[in-house]
C-alpha cells in the first residue's frame, strides 16, 4: 500500500515537471494533494488528511485555475538549463535528507516528541476538556493561543490577496479616466 | 454554461449533500476528524461549485459579497473575544472554564465557539478570494 502511493506520488511529481501546460499542472497538483491524503490516512491522520483533501485538492486547484484564467495557460520553455538552481535543489534536498536520518524510527514511543506533553494530553484530554477527540481538544484549547494565531493568519493573507487582486484594477480603472 | 445538463442536475442534487458534510464535519469534530478549519472550506467549495456550474451571480445571491467579505475579520473577532471573555472573567486569555458553571462544560463552550470562529474566517477568506479572482477577469 505504502509503495503503491509513494510509487504514484513519485510518478505525479515527475509528471509535473515534465509537463509545460499549467492547466495539467494543476489538475496534476490536485491529483497529488489526493494521493498526499492517502498517505496520511495510512499514517492515521485523519484529520490532516482531510485538511490535505479539501485545501490540497480542492481550493488550492480552484485557485490556481482561476489565477491561469488571469494568465496565460502554457508556461514558457527556458532560454538555458540552470545548473546553478539544479545544484541548488540538489543540495537543499540532500540536506532535508541529511537531517531527516537524525530522527527516531518512525512510530518510536519515547521519541521526545511523544515524551514531553503528549501523554498528558492523551490520558487528561477528555477529563479537562470533554472532547473526545485528541486532536481537537490540542488544536482548540491547549493550543488555542496557536490557533487563534493560524485564523490570523488566515485572515491576513486573505486580506492582502483580497487587496492586490482589487487595488490592480482600480489603477487600471484610474489609467483609463485618465487617457 | 446553460448546455451541461448533466452538470448542473448532478451539481443541484450533491450540493445539499455537500453542506452537510461540512455541517457535520463541523460540530462532530468534538468526537470524529474534522473541526472548523476543514469545514470552512468544505463549505466555501459548496459555494464555488454553485459559482462554476451556475454562474457567479447565483452563487452571490446565497453568499452575497459583502457578507462574505465581513465575516473575513468576524471570525477571527469571534475567536479572540471568547479569549477576552476568560480575561475579562478574571482567568488568563483564552481560559475557557469560566464560559460555563462546569470547567469541564465550558471547555467544551469555548471550543464550540473557537471553533465556529475558524469555520466563519476560513469559508469567508475562501469564497472572497474566489468572487476576486472572477471579478478580475471580467
Amino acid at each position: 500500500m505504502n509503495v503503491a502511493l509513494l510509487t504514484l506520488l513519485a510518478v505525479v511529481t515527475v509528471a509535473v515537471i515534465r509537463q509545460r501546460s499549467l492547466f495539467g499542472v494543476a489538475i496534476l497538483a490536485g491529483a497529488y494533494s489526493f494521493l498526499m491524503a492517502s498517505v496520511l490516512i495510512v499514517l492515521d491522520a485523519v484529520d490532516v488528511a482531510m485538511t490535505e483533501a479539501s485545501v490540497g485538492a480542492g481550493i488550492s486547484t480552484v485557485l490556481l485555475l482561476a489565477t491561469l484564467h488571469l494568465t496565460k495557460t502554457i508556461e514558457i520553455r527556458p532560454t538555458r538549463p540552470s545548473l546553478l538552481s539544479l545544484a541548488l535543489a540538489l543540495v537543499v534536498g540532500g540536506l532535508i535528507v541529511w537531517g531527516t536520518l537524525g530522527l527516531p524510527p518512525f512510530g518510536t514511543a519515547d521519541s521526545p516528541v511523544h515524551a514531553h506533553v503528549a501523554p498528558r494530553y492523551l490520558n487528561q484530554s477528555l477529563r479537562e476538556t470533554g472532547v473526545p477527540n485528541v486532536v481537537t481538544a490540542v488544536l482548540a484549547d491547549y493550543r488555542g493561543y496557536d490557533t487563534l494565531g493560524e485564523a490570523t493568519v488566515i485572515f491576513t493573507a486573505g486580506i492582502g490577496v483580497l487587496l492586490l487582486l482589487r487595488g490592480f484594477r482600480r489603477r487600471d480603472e484610474r489609467a483609463e479616466r485618465e487617457k | 454554461m446553460s448546455l451541461d445538463l448533466v452538470l448542473r442536475v448532478v451539481t443541484k442534487l450533491i450540493l445539499p449533500f455537500i453542506q452537510m458534510f461540512a455541517l457535520y464535519v463541523q460540530f462532530h469534530g468534538d468526537y470524529g476528524p474534522g473541526g472548523g478549519f476543514q469545514a470552512g472550506v468544505i463549505t466555501a467549495g459548496a459555494v464555488i461549485l454553485l459559482a462554476i456550474t451556475f454562474g457567479i451571480r447565483a452563487a452571490q445571491q446565497i453568499a452575497p459579497k459583502a457578507i462574505v467579505e465581513r465575516m473575513v475579520p468576524l471570525g477571527v473577532l469571534i475567536f479572540a473575544a471568547t479569549g477576552v471573555v476568560g480575561l475579562l472573567l478574571g482567568r488568563n486569555f483564552l481560559d475557557y472554564s469560566v464560559l460555563a458553571h462546569d470547567p469541564v462544560h465550558g471547555h467544551e463552550w469555548g471550543i464550540f465557539l473557537v471553533e465556529f470562529g475558524v469555520l466563519v474566517t476560513v469559508s469567508g477568506t475562501m469564497i472572497a478570494l474566489f468572487y476576486a479572482f472572477v471579478e478580475r477577469g471580467r
